[in-house]
């Protein structure tokens, strides 16, 4: 039986503040267990919370940014549960009236197109702390320092199909979040997680089956996998005229299976009910505009300007826009040598590849804009070849100065002078009159090969420096006139 | 009776508390009498009520967002009954 599946995700967005949620600790990652927390995030007797303002106005920045309507009156609720990790035994969430309502996100998709998909709902809670079950033998250890880091939790329609859509959607979020600032969207450090609900259904029909939800995935690959290895095993059971059980799932990227998680064995009911130690978010209109003049140029805006403004692709510009440092980069690049297509080359080529070698991000290039520009110039006005270049680029690259300072000190220029090129064209007629003759017998197609032979010969006594665009038209002239 | 003893011990199993089969029949009927009262309120109307999350009628004031509280972990775990390594150790949970 031919099967459809139909997914709908749900991201945890950890946001970008200096402090929890509800108190005053502090969120960084990696620090010492429990030294991040204190009497409110444990959860101490008495303690109240107070909302931090970082994380009402990031959460409406990702609600102006995909153009969803903001809850003009939010409520916080508690989602009541027991583990380990979660000290109140309840988390503080928001269940029936969330702060970004309904809105329609643009998934731009690699053939160009864009996928509509419908959000749902994003809304503000807490995080939870963690559980650690490798260090000891006998017992779990409980890091709360996670506890109470602010997350805004974006649940989309059941919009999916393939996996493909799920993971440009999480790429596309990704790159919002990144570009309004809210999130730093460091998935290795849990920062965006990932929970998929997935069902099959037979294809053409409407009604939806019964799904399972995987937890947590953390990476864009994990994503990918995990949603092919839950299609193959549902199709399996349905194939076999089983039933799928509704229930929570993880993905075991060593084994590639994903799991059943016994511990929620019981189905869920989480009993919300208003949180009575915090009062309603009201959000005016006056808030929302100011807000609204903050945000920045958004990646769908920034890729449409640089296909019409810089003339770029929309293969280059799809692969420059999501990384906000790198479009940035790419802009500085162009405001110094006004060539936005070698730019775009050059970063998406030599500079990334050097860049991805290293291990090093786009902000600690070592080669800044400022420098690639000015490779980018000498060759624009021709004082580079191509080859030239990329030795130029390596000097740079280790660090030994500007382009014009390494074509200096190596004598690297490409010699474009007539006179010099005449007598270099000269000499390697002279010397290879069977080539020349073979050349003049050849038609026009075999002649565009033969002359090949020439300019090999005179780049390698000029030692690559001889100008290529000036060498071949100095070339056909000679050969032409041996006729 | 608007509940049964199955859903006591539902609910019961989900709160962690734990209600003897003695205590079942009395904790039902209370359990029942307090719902019943609830389908009462239900009965009126309340089209155009904003629900009421929190009796006090004001908003809730934001903090901003600075780092005030500081490590005292020490102080603050001294009284959990198992720890190790800055850790709060409890009985080994496995998924």
């Amino acid at each position: 039986m031919s099967w459809e599946m139909v997914m709908g995700l749900e991201v945890h967005l950890q946001l970008a503040t200096q402090s929890k949620i509800f108190s005053g600790s502090a969120t960084q990652f990696g620090a010492e267990p429990n030294c991040q927390a204190d009497p409110v995030d444990l959860g101490m007797p008495g303690m109240l919370p107070v909302l931090n303002e970082e994380a009402v106005r990031h959460a409406v920045k990702f609600g102006l940014g995909i153009g969803a309507t903001i809850g003009e009156r939010s409520v916080f609720d508690r989602k009541n549960y027991f583990y380990p990790d979660l000290p109140k035994g309840y988390q503080v969430s928001q269940f029936f009236a969330p702060i970004v309502c309904e809105g329609v996100f643009e998934v731009p998709m690699a053939d160009g197109s864009l996928l509509p998909i419908r959000i749902t709902r994003a809304h503000l809670e807490e995080d939870a702390g963690k559980s650690v079950h490798d260090i000891f033998p006998r017992e779990t250890g409980i890091d709360l320092n996670r506890a109470g880091t602010p997350l805004l939790e974006i649940v989309t329609e059941p919009d999916f199909r393939t996996a493909e859509q799920a993971v440009a959607y999480l790429k596309a979020l990704h790159s919002l979040v990144t570009y309004l600032g809210i999130s730093d969207g460091n998935m290795a450090e849990g920062s965006m997680r990932c929970d998929i609900n997935i069902s099959l259904r037979e294809r053409g029909t409407d009604a939806l089956g019964t799904r399972t939800e995987i937890k947590n995935v953390n990476s864009f690959r994990f994503v990918e996998r995990a949603i092919h290895v839950e299609c193959e095993r549902q199709a399996d059971i349905l194939d076999d005229g089983g039933r799928i059980t509704q229930e929570t799932r993880l993905y075991d990227a060593e084994q590639n299976v994903t799991r059943s998680m016994r511990s929620k064995e019981v189905a869920n009911d989480y009993r919300y009910f208003p949180e009575p130690d915090l009062l309603p978010i009201e959000i005016d209109a006056a808030y929302i505009e100011a807000v609204r003049a903050t945000l920045p140029e958004l990646p769908g805006a920034k890729r449409e300007r640089f296909v019409s403004d810089y003339g770029l692709s929309e293969y280059d510009a799809t692969l420059l826009i999501p990384n906000h440092a790198m479009a940035s980069f790419f802009e500085a690049v162009v405001n110094h040598c006004h060539a936005a297509k070698p730019a775009a080359n050059w970063i998406l080529g030599d500079l990334l590849g050097a860049l991805n070698r290293s291990d090093i991000a786009i902000e600690k290039s070592p080669i800044s804009a400022q420098q690639l520009a000015g490779l980018i110039n000498r060759i624009e006005d021709g004082t580079l070849s191509s080859k030239l270049a990329k030795q130029v680029f390596d000097a740079m690259w280790e660090g030994l100065g500007e382009a014009d300072e390494i074509i200096e000190s190596r004598e690297l220029k490409q010699v474009s002078d007539t006179g010099a090129l005449e007598t270099m064209v000269a000499e390697v007629i002279a010397a290879n009159p069977d080539q020349v003759a073979q050349y003049l017998a050849a038609d026009e197609v075999k002649r565009k090969k033969l002359s090949g032979f020439f300019v090999g010969q005179i780049m390698k006594a000029s030692q690559g420096q001889a100008n290529p665009k000036l060498l071949n038209q100095l070339l056909l002239e000679k050969l032409a006139a041996q006729s | 009776m608007s509940v049964t003893p199955e859903d006591i011990e539902k609910v019961a199993l989900l709160a962690r508390l734990s209600i003897s089969e003695s205590e079942l029949p009395e904790v039902t009927e209370r359990f029942s009498k307090v719902l019943d009262l609830v389908d009462e309120l239900n009965t009126i109307n309340t089209d155009g009520v904003v629900p009421m999350s929190n009796p006090h009628d004001m908003t809730q004031r934001l903090r901003a967002d600075t780092v005030t509280s500081h490590t005292a972990r020490e102080a603050l775990m001294a009284s959990a009954p198992a720890q190790a390594s800055g850790y709060f150790l409890v009985p080994k949970v496995i998924d």
